[in-house]
């Protein structure tokens, strides 16, 4: 019954986007602020309506209510509650309902925080939202019904599970963090495509569009580190990231959407790259509705695919050919329009924000090219070919360099027309320091044109750490003003200059990560009998030997491992090999020691003939950093989101303060 | 600090100095369109590849001598398997296993051809972990077969380019590689493409 | 989206394809050479090898048992005295291009080599004619329509707390 009332929501969720899509649109074209006025109630009605059909799925799947087949096929009654609710999504049909939910959610708050947005451009930008949801519905209520009862209305005592290595906590929270992510970008896409109808694009649409794009960017910044996190706990290899096809699909996005948020400053500041910026905008959308397109339609083979249906597939190519056709129909036609704007020379804040635009949109179309070959290759006959890591990495790192490099250069460029032979002068420290961290990594670590690479790469790294608090230290002048007075203007910068420090430096961070995780990792595998013991990396691991554990829904071979060093105990660890009832799969827990700085990996695996066990041990170093830089990326996007301009936009969260704040100071 | 411009603000236009001329941009127009070419090109290919599956892989062996090798026999039942007993007229040789669930979803169909007489098929017992079980999966559900010989390593696999079970070779009499189906064979498979195939092949030796 | 899920793909062959890969985990000790050299050598070539049944994961990461098989032949011929070319040539030979994780460079794949760098070119040639095209005819009528008096107010109402970015010159000249 519940199940019911959960798909008849969504029919009538149906009937209100369309109203929603059709109205104010209508309205904004007439000037009607009556009809414009229904985008912001229908948007909360239409938010309800799909709550409620996602709560009662949830609620199926919560009392494992197997007549309905989406919870027969993903759910069983042992499961911790946990994984019965991110069972919801850990499936095919419960995730669009989850992606349809969320871009109702961003169209819910456009709605609410929208006050201050002229209101035919908040009719119109609400209009494409519902137009968005539209397709998703039809999508979600002809080819993936997810309240599908078992069609001869037989009860099963129990459901297949979910598979076992998705009944972790890391991965219960990453789908949802992703797809905010990608659906974020839906916001960009509602206001460009406003936008584009309106003829108009100036820096208070920038300003409006930032925040949006901003929170998107920060949810699929979170998302991909959590995946990528995950991957590395759970999988029992160490690997981070592989350049797979569904990895690559949340990357692509964010590439252009990094993108995105940097075009966008043109725009607002300096009133330029406007077309780029719109262009930009459909562009990340695409991307993320391509990525959907990839995954659910089994064009590209992927360890992840979700069960491949050619209907599926070609629903979702004609909505996303639909969607990005007509945008870029649309695009073609208004664009030319919105010319003009403020001018700057190649050498300027605006010209190395353009360059940073030209390689992360190359990197993102690279990848995407990548994630594409073997599709491109087999439809004209070219052959099967894989295209792997080893591809990805010989194309990608060529394009981090110059980004690296000219990221530590662009934020110390001036508006307009720099002063390039300055803006290196204040680096020199950042030389100094970059070919200082070269040449004793190179010292370090013994040598030799094998390890040039790392080296090379850490002082590019220490190059954009330095270079971005050179940036920091000339904003609070550093060393030229008296302490107090840096520390002053160090804690009255914008907020968003602290988001652009904190995501630079975490850029880097991650490169220290990626590098010397690459370049220094060590692995040994062999087979052991209690009481015996292997070195690695100047730390000794004894394997005290393994039980057998009963888990809720899995039973364990549990490995005792003591790692020390020098003779002294400094963690002992609990890694498992688990085999689950149901479906009946193994998974490996991996149990890590962290530092801070490197990890110690431990795995145990099948006994061995001999009376031992097979075991793994790696030596992860710097692998932390990875996660410590994408959270300074991440929180350098709340920071930058938190800044005063985008909050004195809601007039509703406006309070006296900032209010007094707001009137101009004079010049400092 | 290094600038001394006053420009801020949206409509930077007027005070530039510069005549409020519009140009036509005409010429530069296309480039507009650029996003909108790229996607076309874009949906052919995804339409195309809709329509391909994959995980479908083609052999490298069409055309080609089957490998030399010679397969140990499954116990209690027959004899061994060579490239040489393939030879001298048209055959089958089926990749199966008794752990493979598509494998038993063919099986029917192997049995219906062997009980036709069209073609000997020669199975390929791949990857079983202990040769009793395999010689029990056939007495359970019939045996189609003429040889079989035990690959448990995957040695005579991998130079087929085995990916997967089952898999069917059709090889000619003169040993040579002609085709490769993939999965299970469906009535249809065998029917439209399978058949037909063997007596062209027949046709075409002396 | 589900993320790399390496066990449940032996799962799903066991449906689709019926390959049973009872995990068995990636390199396994009885797999190992003795010699470290040679043993360094497989793992690198394995690295650049191709899973085959599971698609888009490499034969040294996999747990399917066709990948441990393939691991163990690359052993053999590597003892065999075989080169790291050789060897992947025995597999190209009998899997086709397909199976190298990196494609090779040849005809059917210079779209993919070169298109990195066209894209850059490109682009490049985009920024280039951007900036060209911006000195003849800019600083043309900036939009479709201008502000009326009260959009222009409400503008400058939110641009005006413009954060103070001393630096660059941008934020000290308020009007």
């Amino acid at each position: 019954m519940i199940a019911e009332l959960g798909h008849f929501c969504l029919v009538l969720a149906l009937f209100v986007a369309i109203t929603q899509a059709v109205v104010p649109m209508v309205g904004a074209h007439r000037g009607d602020a009556a009809w414009m006025g229904l985008a912001r109630p229908a948007s909360a009605v239409l938010f309800t309506l799909i709550t409620l059909a996602f709560l009662a799925l949830m609620h199926a799947f919560v009392v494992s209510d197997f007549s309905v087949m989406n919870v027969f096929q993903n759910s069983h009654t042992d499961k911790p509650l946990l994984y019965k609710i991110s069972g919801v999504w850990g499936n095919h049909e419960g995730s669009l309902l989850l992606w349809i939910l969320i871009l109702s959610g961003f169209g819910l708050a456009v709605g609410l925080v929208g006050g201050n947005l002229p209101p035919s451009l908040r009719a119109r930008t609400l209009s494409i939202q519902a137009l968005i949801i539209t397709g998703f519905l039809l999508f979600i209520l002809f080819t993936s019904n997810p309240f599908a009862r078992i069609p001869d209305g037989s009860l099963p005592l129990n459901g297949r599970g979910l598979n076992p290595l998705l009944q972790d906590p890391g991965l219960a929270f990453h789908p949802p963090m992703l797809y905010a992510g990608y659906v974020g970008f839906s916001m960009a896409f509602s206001f460009a495509i406003a936008a584009l109808i309106e003829g108009r694009v100036d820096a208070a649409w920038a300003r409006w569009v930032r925040p949006w794009t901003l929170v998107a960017w920060i949810f699929l910044t979170f998302g991909i580190a959590l995946g990528s996190w995950w991957a590395y706990y759970e999988l029992g290899w160490g690997g981070w990231w592989f350049w797979d096809p569904v990895e690559n699909a949340s990357f692509i996005p964010w590439l252009s959407g990094t993108a995105l948020l940097h075009s966008a400053i043109v725009v607002e500041k300096r009133d330029g790259l406007k077309a780029w910026t719109i262009l930009l905008a459909i562009i990340t959308f695409s991307l993320s509705l391509l990525g959907t397109f990839l995954v659910r339609s089994g064009v590209i083979t992927s360890v992840h695919a979700f069960a491949s249906d050619p209907t599926r597939g070609l629903f979702i190519l004609g909505l996303l050919l639909v969607t990005v056709g007509g945008s870029f129909t649309l695009f073609a036609i208004r664009a030319p329009i919105l010319k003009g704007g403020g001018l700057f020379a190649p050498i300027s804040r605006e010209g190395g924000l353009l360059i940073n635009n030209l390689l992360m949109a190359t990197a993102s179309a690279t990848v995407l090219l990548g994630t594409l070959y073997p599709l491109i290759a087999d439809s004209l006959d070219l052959g099967k070919v894989t295209v792997g890591a080893p591809f990805f990495n010989s194309v990608f790192v060529p394009l981090m360099v110059p980004t690296m490099l000219l990221m530590a250069i662009g934020p110390l460029l001036a508006w307009k027309r720099a002063d390039l032979k300055g803006a290196l002068s204040r680096l020199w420290v950042a030389l100094g320091v970059s070919i200082g961290v070269f040449a004793v990594t190179f010292l370090v670590t013994g040598g030799g044109m094998a390890r040039l690479g790392a080296a090379f790469g850490m002082g590019l790294a220490a190059w954009l750490f330095t270079g971005t608090l050179v940036e920091l230290g000339g904003r609070v002048r550093l060393f030229r003003a008296p302490f107090a007075e840096s520390a002053r203007r160090l804690i009255n910068l914008p907020r968003s200059t602290w988001g652009m420090t904190l995501a630079h430096l975490g850029v880097a961070v991650v490169a220290v990560g990626a590098v010397g995780n690459i370049a220094w990792k060590q692995e040994i595998v062999q087979s052991m009998k209690p009481g015996e013991s292997r070195e690695i990396a100047g730390h000794t691991f004894t394997f005290d030997g393994a039980k057998e554990i009963q888990g809720p829904n899995y039973r364990a071979i549990q490995g005792t491992m003591r790692l020390s060093r020098n003779g002294e105990d400094v963690a002992t660890l609990f890694p498992e090999k688990r085999t689950y009832d149901s479906p009946p799969m193994p998974t490996t827990e991996a149990a890590i020691h962290t530092n801070g700085v490197s990890d110690y990996y431990a795995v145990v695996g099948d006994p061995t003939e001999d009376g031992g066990y097979v075991t793994r041990f790696y030596y992860e170093p710097v692998v932390p950093f990875l996660w410590y830089g994408a959270l300074m990326m991440g929180l350098g996007g709340l920071a930058s989101l938190a800044d005063r301009r985008h909050r004195v936009g809601a007039p509703r969260l406006r309070h006296p303060k900032a209010a007094a704040k707001a009137t101009p100071a004079p010049a400092e | 600090m290094d600038t001394t411009e006053t420009q801020d603000g949206p409509t930077p236009e007027s005070s530039d100095g510069l005549p409020h001329t519009h140009v036509p941009q005409a010429n530069r127009r296309w480039f507009y369109f650029l996003p909108l070419v790229v996607l076309a090109v874009l949906a052919v290919l995804f339409t195309v590849g809709l329509s391909n599956d994959p995980r479908i892989l083609p052999s490298e062996l069409i055309n080609r001598p089957l490998p030399e090798f010679s397969l140990e026999a499954l116990p209690n039942r027959g004899r061994p398997l060579t490239s040489e007993d393939v030879k001298g007229d048209v055959t089958l040789i089926n990749i199966f296993g008794s752990w493979c669930v598509a494998c038993l979803q063919e099986h029917p169909v192997l049995r219906a051809i062997a009980q036709e007489g069209f073609v000997k098929i020669h199975g390929v017992d791949w990857r079983e972990k202990d040769p009793r079980n395999g010689l029990a999966w056939l007495r359970k559900h019939g045996d189609p077969y003429d040889r079989i010989g035990l690959d448990p390593d995957s040695k005579l696999a991998i130079d087929l380019g085995v990916t997967g079970a089952p898999e069917t070779f059709v090889v000619d009499a003169g040993g040579v590689v002609r085709y490769k189906h993939i999965g299970p064979i469906t009535p249809q498979a065998w029917a439209e493409k399978l058949k037909p195939l063997i007596t062209d092949l027949r046709k075409g030796t002396p | 989206m589900i993320r790399r899920l390496l066990v449940p793909l032996a799962l799903t062959c066991t449906l689709f394809w019926g390959v049973l890969a009872s995990p068995a985990g990636a390199v396994l000790p009885d797999e190992q050479l003795n010699d470290p050299a040679l043993e360094a050598r497989a793992r690198e070539i394995s690295a650049g090898l191709r899973c085959v049944v599971c698609q888009s994961e490499n034969i040294d990461g996999s747990n399917a048992e066709l990948a441990r098989d393939m691991r163990i032949r690359v052993r053999e011929l590597l003892v065999e005295g075989k080169t790291n070319d050789e060897v992947l040539q025995y597999m190209v030979d009998r899997y086709g291009d397909y199976v190298l994780m990196t494609p090779p460079f040849k005809a059917s794949t210079y779209l993919l080599w070169f298109g990195p760098v066209l894209i850059l070119i490109l682009g490049g040639i985009g920024v280039r004619s951007y900036y060209r095209g911006r000195t003849k005819s800019e600083a043309a009528s900036g939009g479709g329509r201008g502000l009326s008096p009260e959009e222009r107010r409400r503008l400058d109402a939110l641009l005006v707390d413009d954060d103070t970015m001393n630096s660059d010159g941008n934020g000290d000249s308020k009007a």
